[in-house]
């Protein structure tokens, strides 16, 4: 059961094969048994009644495709009366005293949370290293990094302990984690899906999206995930189109724009062979392929690192000790609280971030770092809109090796490197894709899809073209 | 440019950190890492580009200026560290 898609697991409801109740039961016993550490909390208790009710609605008639589809939360989602931690020690106490938006409109569908996935501290690594709760195991391999900042969410969908997942995406952080699990991520168009509720990192940049076995299930998913939010003042009054409705539309005529830029020497040879061999299937399947150049795109790295550590320099002065989160126990005075609480309630790289951000922004450095980063963050976006002049979609490879042994990276700058090809797309707003396309080494590669704005249902509709003459995404690791 | 111990000492005091020796060691080496990472935003031509702070160009929504929220104080502090008759307590300010 657990390697069925949405749409499957809708079939096998519907038709009684198995009860909704007895699908969960299966994947909390899966996750039980599991090693991947992809799990912060399991709700099973809560997960059961939801499974319940999903069950009634079905014998009722009232089901939709989504009634009763186990699924797991990122543990960045607030979850009225669940905790919800952000992969932090600072929030390892913090029962959600309110739903985020997103989680308010997946429990409307009757969806059934098996439980909050490790991930990153407040979103801020591409290896799911930097977690309160320890680094999460890739299912293809378990010395090697799931990716991240979603990387609980990636190895749960991966390793068959949910059937899809959500995920917030800052720099890649679904993207990655999707291509270095194979399997199916999206990031959608800034400000499709409310960010109220979601623990901010840097918010010109946070988006949600989902985390799928398919394209076909990321459509379904993104359907009741999108739309307007009053409560968000950053979300898009952008009328939502019904998602599933384009993915059958032949992909003849399509124009693939390859940007020079992203096939250099970072890449990994055989990654690059495998993305290129994609290229190869869509232009067969009646797709034409230009060379395209995003010449700011070299600068993403720092332009992304200042302007986000800005912003989370500001998000997280809020976390204080005071009214909510950890409290250092050994404070004589009201400075030492705040000290003491953010010093042993921050791990090492959001600290590092904080401090680059308070850095950036002081007196003297603002023009020269902050002001300048968003400048260059123009001018990365004017890449972009030049290049969706000239054609439909942007390709390139997600990350520029698969998955590496955990421990690895050590410092820093050489971890921000893994982020190379999907910080521009947040830099610019866009919607973006993982896809998987093929292996290395039995590890997943990815395939990138970039679109222009509000451009989800072409992307949608690229990758599952792609997915009906492929199997690539039907792969599953060896103890699924 | 490079950043000294002080340096990075101030910084952490002003985003209210606190940092130990080592740590302020492996601070001031990483920190001076990202520092040249980011130099290369210096050699790009910008003076005729306007800063870009959002990606959709969107202008800040406006609302009837009524209550939207309840009151939720009990469920709010609920969660607090600390609390005494409604309010947060932290550690003596003014004696």
């Amino acid at each position: 059961m657990h390697t069925k898609t949405i749409v499957e697991l809708y079939k096998g409801l519907k038709n009684k094969d198995f009860s909704c109740v007895e699908l969960t039961k299966h994947y909390l016993s899966r996750i039980n048994q599991s090693r991947l550490n992809a799990f912060i909390t399991i709700t099973d208790e809560l997960a059961l009644i939801q499974a319940q009710v999903a069950d009634d609605k079905i014998a009722l008639g009232n089901a939709s495709i989504l009634t009763g589809i186990p699924y797991a939360h990122k543990d960045i989602f607030c979850t009225k009366g669940v905790k919800t931690s952000a992969g932090s020690k600072m929030l390892d106490t913090f029962i959600a005293p309110y739903d985020a938006t997103v989680s308010q409109k997946l429990n409307q569908v009757n969806l059934v949370m098996l439980g909050k996935t490790n991930m990153d501290e407040f979103a801020m690594g591409s290896s799911n290293e930097n977690s309160f709760y320890n680094a999460v195991k890739n299912p293809w391999n378990y010395s090697k990094i799931p990716g991240g900042s979603s990387g609980g969410s990636a190895a749960s969908v991966a390793g068959g302990l949910s059937c899809f997942a959500t995920g917030t995406d800052t720099g890649g952080s679904i993207r990655q984690p999707a291509s270095l699990c194979g399997i199916t991520g999206l990031k959608p168009t800034y400000g499709r899906i409310s960010r109220y509720g979601i623990i901010a990192y840097a918010s010109s940049f946070d988006q949600a999206g989902v985390m799928t076995k398919t394209s076909q299930d990321a459509a379904i998913v993104l359907n009741v995930m999108a739309g307007f939010d009053e409560k968000d003042s950053t979300s898009a009054e952008q009328k939502v189109p019904d998602y599933t409705t384009n993915l059958n539309i032949s992909l003849q005529g399509l124009t693939i724009g390859l940007p020079k830029e992203f096939f250099l020497s970072d890449l990994d040879n055989k990654v690059a062979n495998n993305i290129m061999f994609a290229i190869k299937e869509f232009e067969s399947m009646g797709a034409t392929v230009r060379e395209v150049s995003l010449p700011n795109s070299v600068y993403a790295i720092p332009t992304y690192y200042i302007i986000a550590s800005c912003e989370c320099s500001s998000n997280l002065s809020r976390l204080d000790g005071v009214r909510y989160g950890y409290r250092s126990k050994e404070s004589k005075n009201l400075e030492d609280l705040y000290l003491n609480s953010r010093s042993e309630g921050f791990g090492e790289e959001v600290k590092r971030r904080i401090m680059i951000g308070t850095y950036a922004l002081s007196t003297g450095y603002y023009d020269a770092y902050y002001l300048k980063a968003q400048k260059v963050r123009h001018l990365i976006s004017n890449d972009f809109k030049k290049v969706f002049e000239k054609v439909d979609v942007i390709m390139g490879p997600v990350s520029p090796t698969t998955a590496f042994d955990l421990g690895s990276v050590k410092d820093p700058v050489s971890m921000y490197l893994a982020d190379i090809y999907t910080l521009s797309v947040n830099l610019a707003g866009l919607p973006g894709m993982s896809i998987p396309v093929g292996f290395v080494q039995d590890l997943p590669v990815g395939l990138q899809l970039i679109g222009n704005y509000w451009s989800e249902s072409k992307l949608l509709n690229i990758a599952h073209q792609f997915q009906l003459q492929t199997d690539w995404h039907l792969r599953v690791p060896e103890e699924c | 440019m490079s950043l000294s111990e002080n340096q990075v000492s101030q910084i952490a005091h002003l985003a209210c950190l606190s940092l130990n020796e080592a740590e302020l060691k492996d601070n001031t080496q990483n920190l001076n890492a990202i520092s040249s990472l980011v130099e290369q935003l210096a050699n790009i031509e910008t003076d005729s580009v306007e800063p870009m702070s959002h990606p959709l160009h969107m202008f800040q929504r406006l609302r009837e200026d009524v209550v939207s929220e309840k009151e939720q104080l009990a469920l709010f502090q609920s969660i607090a560290p600390e609390i005494r008759n409604g309010y947060y307590l932290v550690p003596t300010v003014i004696k």
